[in-house]
């Protein structure tokens, strides 16, 4: 068995495991696996307008787990995605509802505003991180909450006056499309999942094809060596953060200029953020993968609002099974052993 | 005679290369057998087989006379075979003896007992003459004592078969003269070992016996006392190797790297390069001969810039480098060959070919406009790797799936190939093998001839002999003495780098 084979084929496995174990819980709680999974796969798959909100919700888990991926690949774990997402919607919508400018200006700067301001949100763990050694898990988390709170102040109290939501942004700043909507039957699909797709080219394409994507890498799988190769591993660790933090950013404008159109006073996080570090574990932290994992996540998350109404099972038992996913990913090392196991039975 | 070991006609494979065709060793009990080979040879392999680290596809191994199957470290452990890696497996924050009891711990009612653990590692110590504190923490005790700790590790699980993969390697001269003693209190004590070693001194010197592998074939068994270093040197290499390398005589000319009064302090602060002065002229070989810990790897981090210098001057062709990026310094004209291959010299997990162009990665034709080329990038891989004669299934293989010697060799290639005004090259033949370190030291004297100056740390004082034009010798930090390597002893030099002065040290010599 080849190596890639193996990287491939242990996301695989571990989905699987996730719905045997998920198939068990329901049969011991009393439901029928066949009807929920039928239900989830009708809920996801089934119709077109189920199609259009599959492309819709994986559209930000695309950009969310490009957000940690890429961090992880410089040796960093990005636990603030969600904040940088945050920050990312609340610009974008600003952008949106405070200029009146033709679509071809006003659209690329309210996606140009999200991007800016979760790198800038990003920007902060990394210096923090490169100056004085602080780690990045801390800070992020921690500026997951700054974010929070001070997108739900601006809301309120300069973008409104004291409401709980901003107005519609602009025409002229929007993703959606009245034709994407009219071919899905309606559902919110929006023009951002090209900008998703471009964004896993570019971290592919920086990553894997430019001088600083080697330095980049080179930091990430060992410091010392990239620092005797008079690589700036300060510099490094910054530019990676304050791009995952771009990447979050887009996350965040998917859903102020495409999904909503607007941004609302938050009482908890939104959790996209969180299910991007999920989807980048699955992905193996590679664009690719990345791209495919988000579709599956997308897909659970919308096909589990079929379960209740189709099979009566609970929204509850597909965050269950999600989680279940994970925790298989996670423990992949376990697979990997079995894997390892079963090849050199071949060999023999 | 009974063997203990036998291992017969193994074959191991890696993708479709062959890295043990059809080896046979057979270890007798009661003896030291070394295993020899050239870097890449499949030495290691060979040992991972049996410790059951690897599934060989051909071949029998037997333990006593009965055929096992090893397939994994546990059941080489039950079998009492035990071995001591060349790269430590040790938990760096716990004591001696948590390392050692890891994984079979001694419990009562549940609980560990640390106290009873203790005595026993003291114990088994004493017996062996090992001297291991079982208090210490890994972090605190230095190279050698980890070493032992790992020897103490294969005793405690019961070891009557140690393996040890090039453990001279990382050692001074002294903690090496004590390892052969502890090797030979271990024989009288009933233990068989088989030794991995590139110095063919330490084979004459401890091995009853000797199997020679070449290019991953099995080229024979010899007993040690009916051969000499030279036979065992061609049976290895398939030729005549040349022991003293031949040069001619130095041409010194201006004054490539000028230090004065360079202080560095060591990582907990305190001062490890007091005041240092040295200079090196180009066309010249400039050897640091030296005890470890005397400020060897600071001086030599803080001149290429690894390691904040406190004050002093380095000056390159006239140009002050003191606290330089090790870019500018590099770029300046400086190659380097780290100590440290795994942490500074290689990213482990890049190609080989990638490796090759660490520094270089920026610079046409490797890239343009910051898009890497690469084609490029891995033709000149390609022609290093043959010019260097480093062998590997192919560039694209991770530097990682290297053979100790094979890294070394690519990284040397690597700061020899940018043809550098200075070349600093830090325990460069360390874990090489006899052919690999002729040619190493033939590069060196070639950059000399052409004119460039090059600076030589190594704790072999046959090297420095060999190879030096100058041999500067650093005690507590500095330079006390310049001396001539055709003018000296390696007594006189001995006692310089315990830090007797240059008058004592000749009289000394005289006598
Ligand atoms: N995991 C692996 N995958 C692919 N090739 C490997 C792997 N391990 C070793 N090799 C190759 O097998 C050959 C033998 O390697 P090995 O480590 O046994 O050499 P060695 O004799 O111990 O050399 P050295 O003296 O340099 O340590 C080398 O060419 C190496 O590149
Ligand atoms: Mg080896």
């Amino acid at each position: 068995m080849s190596k890639r084979f193996k990287s491939l084929l242990t996301p695989i496995i571990a989905v699987l495991l996730g719905i045997i174990v998920g198939t068990i819980i329901m049969v011991v709680s009393g439901y029928n696996p066949v009807t929920a999974f039928t239900a989830l796969w009708n809920g996801s798959f089934g119709d077109i307008y189920y199609i259009g909100e599959v492309v819709r919700q994986f559209t930000p888990y695309i950009l969310a787990g490009l957000a940690v991926a890429f961090a992880f690949r410089v040796g960093l774990f990005n636990i603030g995605v969600e904040g940088q997402f945050l920050v990312g919607w609340l610009a974008a919508v600003w952008v949106g509802v405070a200029f009146d400018l033709p679509r071809i200006i006003h659209l690329p700067l309210a996606v140009l505003a999200a991007m800016v301001a979760g790198a800038l949100w990003a920007f902060i763990p990394g210096l923090l991180k490169a100056r004085f050694r602080v780690h990045e898990v801390i800070v992020t988390i921690m500026m997951n909450y700054v974010a929070l709170h001070v997108s739900n102040y601006i809301i309120k109290n300069i973008i409104t006056d004291n409401k709980d939501k901003t107005d519609l942004v602009k025409e002229s700043a929007t993703l959606r499309s009245d034709w994407l909507q009219s071919i899905t039957d309606y559902s919110r699909l929006h023009w951002g999942i090209v900008i998703a797709i471009i964004g896993c080219f570019v971290m592919w394409f920086l990553l894997e094809r430019t001088t600083r994507g080697f330095e980049l890498r080179s930091v990430g799988f060992n410091q010392h060596a990239a620092h005797y190769a008079g690589m700036n591993v300060n510099k490094n660790i910054i530019l990676s953060m304050v791009i995952a933090g771009g990447f979050a950013g887009l996350a965040g404008a998917m859903e102020g200029l495409g999904t909503f159109g607007y941004a609302t006073v938050k009482g908890g996080f939104t959790g996209v953020g969180f299910d991007g570090i999920a989807v980048a574990l699955l992905g193996g932290n590679t664009s690719l993968g990345v791209f495919f994992s988000a579709i599956l996540f997308g897909a659970l998350k919308v096909g589990a609002l079929n379960m209740p109404l189709e099979a009566g099972v609970p929204n509850e038992l597909v965050d269950i099974i999600i989680a279940l996913i994970v925790f298989f990913v996670a423990s992949s090392y376990i697979i990997r052993v079995f894997l390892d196991r079963i090849s050199k039975k071949e060999v023999k | 005679m009974e063997y203990v070991i036998e291992m017969l006609n193994i074959r191991k494979e890696f993708n479709g290369f062959v890295a043990n065709d059809n080896i046979t060793l057979q270890l007798k009990k009661g003896e030291i057998h070394a295993l020899l080979g050239e870097n890449g040879a499949g030495k290691s392999t060979l040992m991972n087989v049996l410790f059951g680290l690897y599934q060989p596809e051909a071949g029998e191994i037997r333990v006593k006379g009965k055929p096992v199957k090893i397939s994994d470290p546990n059941i080489a452990n039950d079998l009492g075979i035990g071995m001591v890696h060349q790269h430590f497996m040790l938990v760096d924050t716990f004591t001696v003896t948590e390392n050692i009891i890891l994984g079979r711990e001694i419990t009562t009612a549940g609980s560990i007992d640390i106290k009873k653990a203790e005595k026993q590692v003291r114990e088994i110590s004493e017996r062996y003459g090992l001297s291991v504190d079982p208090q210490a923490k890994i972090s605190d005790i230095s190279v050698g004592m980890q070493q032992r700790v790992e020897i103490l590790k294969t005793l405690y699980r019961g070891a009557e078969i140690l393996i040890f993969d090039e453990p001279t390697a990382v050692l001074t001269p002294q903690e090496i003269k004590e390892l052969i003693q502890i090797m030979k209190t271990l024989i009288k004590e009933g233990k068989s070992i088989i030794l991995i070693t590139h110095k063919l001194k330490e084979i004459m010197e401890v091995s009853d016996r000797c199997t020679v592998i070449r290019k991953g074939k099995g080229i024979g068994t010899v007993t040690v006392s009916e051969t000499n270093p030279n036979e065992l040197a061609s049976l290895m290499v398939g030729r005549e190797v040349v022991f003293k390398t031949e040069k001619k005589e130095a041409t010194p000319k201006e004054d490539v790297l000028e230090i004065t009064d360079l202080t560095v302090k060591d990582t907990r602060g305190v001062s490890a390069v007091n005041g240092l002065n040295l200079s090196v002229k180009a066309g010249e070989i400039v050897g640091i001969a030296g005890i470890d810990g005397n400020g060897q790897s600071e001086f030599i981090e803080a001149i290429t810039g690894l390691r904040k210098a406190e004050s002093g001057s380095v000056k390159l062709n006239g140009k002050e480098l003191i606290n330089q990026t090790p870019r500018k310094i590099t770029e300046s004209g400086v190659g380097h060959i780290p100590q440290d291959r795994h942490k500074h010299g290689l990213v482990l997990n890049f190609p080989i070919g990638e490796n090759m162009v660490l520094q270089t990665y920026n610079k046409r034709p490797f890239s343009k406009n910051g898009i890497l080329n690469f084609k490029e990038i891995y033709k000149k891989a390609k022609s290093l790797i043959s010019e260097y004669d480093v062998r590997t299934p192919s560039e694209y293989t991770l530097a990682r799936a290297l053979s100790g010697g094979n890294q070394q060799k690519a990284i040397i290639g690597r700061e020899v190939d940018r043809n550098p005004d200075l070349l600093i090259a830090a325990q460069p033949t360390r874990g090489l093998d006899v052919g690999a370190i002729e040619f190493i030291h033939k590069r060196l004297i070639e950059q000399r001839d052409n004119g460039k100056a090059v600076l030589l740390v190594s704790f072999e004082l046959d090297e420095i002999m060999n190879v030096s034009d100058r041999i500067a010798v650093i005690y507590e930090g500095k330079i006390v003495a310049i001396v001539n390597p055709k003018e000296t002893t390696e007594q006189e030099l001995g006692l310089l780098m315990a830090g007797s002065n240059r008058k004592e040290a000749g009289e000394h010599s005289n006598v």
